[in-house]
């Protein structure tokens, strides 16, 4: 069992009040997902050759100064960072792989959770409500996000393992549910070069969609791919710095409702994470039906 | 006449931004007084699960919003009434009594129901009265795929349209379809109308409170080639 929620604001006035409509929802799905929580925030995008990299550093204690100035003397280049406790969000004008190479060598106890132009990305295990304390979740705005509560069925409970998974740029996605062949879809990425960093079965089907991407298959066409692709149990939410997507498997093993106004689209494993949204009790509620692509754009 | 004056009572109200699921359904199974009580009325489920689960005494309960998973399950006497959507598993093993959901109803709906009528005025999702032991479902408009899966007793009334695998599996469960169905499941199969029913159909759409004419429906029911094994047939399985 997990829980999702995803809400994508279509009155940009709503837009600094996103991080604070987003916790009770989060809240909602706390008896879903109690061992972990995550969420990706997808912003304005930063100025154009700039990247923004979500950085996480577990329980080592980082002093977030110190990094700055070490990056800064290894790298040339513009770099902003900006940190909560045990995460950072770095703005760079330095190339992506460059900084990553320096991370690996330099602090390898940083794990980089997101990349994008848009997208910050926090996860860790706990309970939704602390780690939504932890992080400052309330106080976010953006235009849209995806975030996800966890229990744990198939692997182990790390930060690493917590949802949303990230691959390539500006890309997340969430699962409720569990795959049957995600170690056969691994064999099939691997040998293109995608690389995994976790035993999830999550991960797996993240990096099949984004390779699709990359691909050049739109995101409704990466989907249906995927009926075909991967088998088992699931809703997935997905985003990207334009839109939001979701997807049920044919047999609607898990639920999902979406609520839509003229200022919002809301979606959540239950209602229950929708009841506290502004004016939800005149929103078009719907569940959405299986092998169905439905995706709303900013 | 003590009767009369209690059903003229004023309406219990409970309000479930203030009080819990678990304190409500307490006092529902506990302390509702035996003889007719006065109707109950539930604001804010906020999609609460398990919102009148267990009641077992003829009681009017009526629910104001979206409830969550198992509404109304176990279900014995009550009459409850969702004005709103339910999740899922709402009335799931009712033994009597009746529920109705004004909205939508999520999967497994009536799952497992021995008794009473369940009523759906807007679409129920997948695997509508799977299961289904003897129970009524009337639903006002169309249901998922596998409607009905392994049903053993009962009646499924579907006034919209059906999903795929209609009556998979049937038992003894009896469907009668208004509407377009996208394929019928294993050993279903369309039977005639004959007058008993559409005696039944009109019955259940009378109770159900909608209009339909009961002629323009379709039975489906079990071929019962799946009762036996068929060793020469081994491969169709």
């Amino acid at each position: 069992m997990c829980g999702i929620v995803g809400l994508l604001l279509k009155n940009p006035q709503l837009r600094p009040r996103l991080g604070e409509l987003l916790v009770p929802m989060l809240l909602g799905m706390t008896e879903r997902g109690p061992d972990s929580a995550g969420l990706a925030v997808f912003t304005e995008p930063v100025a154009a050759p700039l990247r923004k990299l979500s950085l996480y550093a577990g329980a080592h204690v980082i002093d977030w100064q110190d990094f700055a100035a070490t990056l800064q003397q290894a790298i040339p280049g513009r770099h902003e960072l900006r940190w909560t406790v045990n995460h950072a969000v770095l703005s760079t004008s330095a190339a992506v792989t460059e900084v990553e190479q320096w991370l690996d060598s330099a602090v390898p106890m940083l794990t980089v959770l997101s990349v994008g132009r848009s997208i910050d990305l926090y996860k860790d295990i706990g309970a939704p409500a602390a780690v939504a304390q932890r992080y400052g979740f309330a106080g976010f705005s953006g235009t849209h996000l995806v975030a996800h509560t966890r229990m744990a069925t198939e692997s182990a409970v790390t930060p690493a393992h917590a949802h949303p998974f990230t691959a390539g740029q500006d890309f997340c996605l969430v699962h409720n549910g569990s795959l049957s062949n995600p170690h056969l879809v691994r064999r099939k990425l691997e040998p293109l070069g995608i690389e995994f960093e976790t035993d999830n079965d999550t991960e797996a089907a993240c990096r099949f969609f984004e390779w699709r991407l990359r691909e050049g298959d739109d995101l409704r066409t990466a989907v249906s791919r995927g009926f075909k692709e991967l088998d088992g149990f699931y809703t997935f939410l997905m985003g990207t710095d334009q839109e939001l997507a979701l997807v049920r498997d044919a047999f609607a093993c898990k639920p999902a409702i979406v609520a839509e106004t003229d200022d919002y689209v809301a979606i959540a494993s239950e209602f229950r994470s929708l009841a506290n949204l502004p004016d939800v009790h005149h929103a078009t509620l719907f569940e959405p039906r299986p092998q169905e692509i439905y995706s709303w754009r900013i | 006449m003590a009767h009369l004056s209690q059903a003229a009572a004023a309406p219990m109200e409970f309000d479930l931004a203030r009080i819990s699921v678990r304190e409500l359904n307490r006092y529902l199974h506990r302390e509702l007084p035996k003889t007719p009580a006065a109707k109950i009325v539930i604001a804010n489920p906020d999609g609460a699960h398990s919102i009148a689960c267990g009641l077992d005494i003829e009681v009017e309960v009526q629910i104001n919003g979206h409830v969550g998973y198992y509404a109304a399950g176990m279900n014995q006497h009550a009459h409850v009434t969702v004005n709103g959507n339910a999740g899922p598993g709402t009335a799931e093993n009712m033994m009597s009594g009746s529920v109705r959901v004004r909205g939508f109803a999520s999967t497994s709906a009536g799952a497992s129901a021995h008794g009473g009528c369940l009523i759906i005025e807007g679409d129920a999702s997948l695997r509508c009265g799977i299961s289904l032991k003897g129970a009524d479902i009337v639903v006002g408009g169309s249901v998922g795929s596998f409607a009905a899966f392994m049903a053993q007793a009962g009646r499924l009334v579907i006034c919209g349209d059906a999903g795929d695998a209609l009556g998979d599996s049937l038992y003894e469960a009896v469907i009668y379809v208004r509407g377009a169905v996208k394929s019928l499941g294993a050993d279903a199969r369309f039977e005639p109308m004959t007058q008993a029913d559409i005696d039944t159909v009109a019955a259940l759409l009378q109770i159900a409170q909608l209009g339909h004419d009961a002629a323009e429906f379709r039975r489906v029911a079990s071929a019962r080639q799946l009762y036996h094994w068929n060793a020469d047939a081994s491969l169709q399985y």
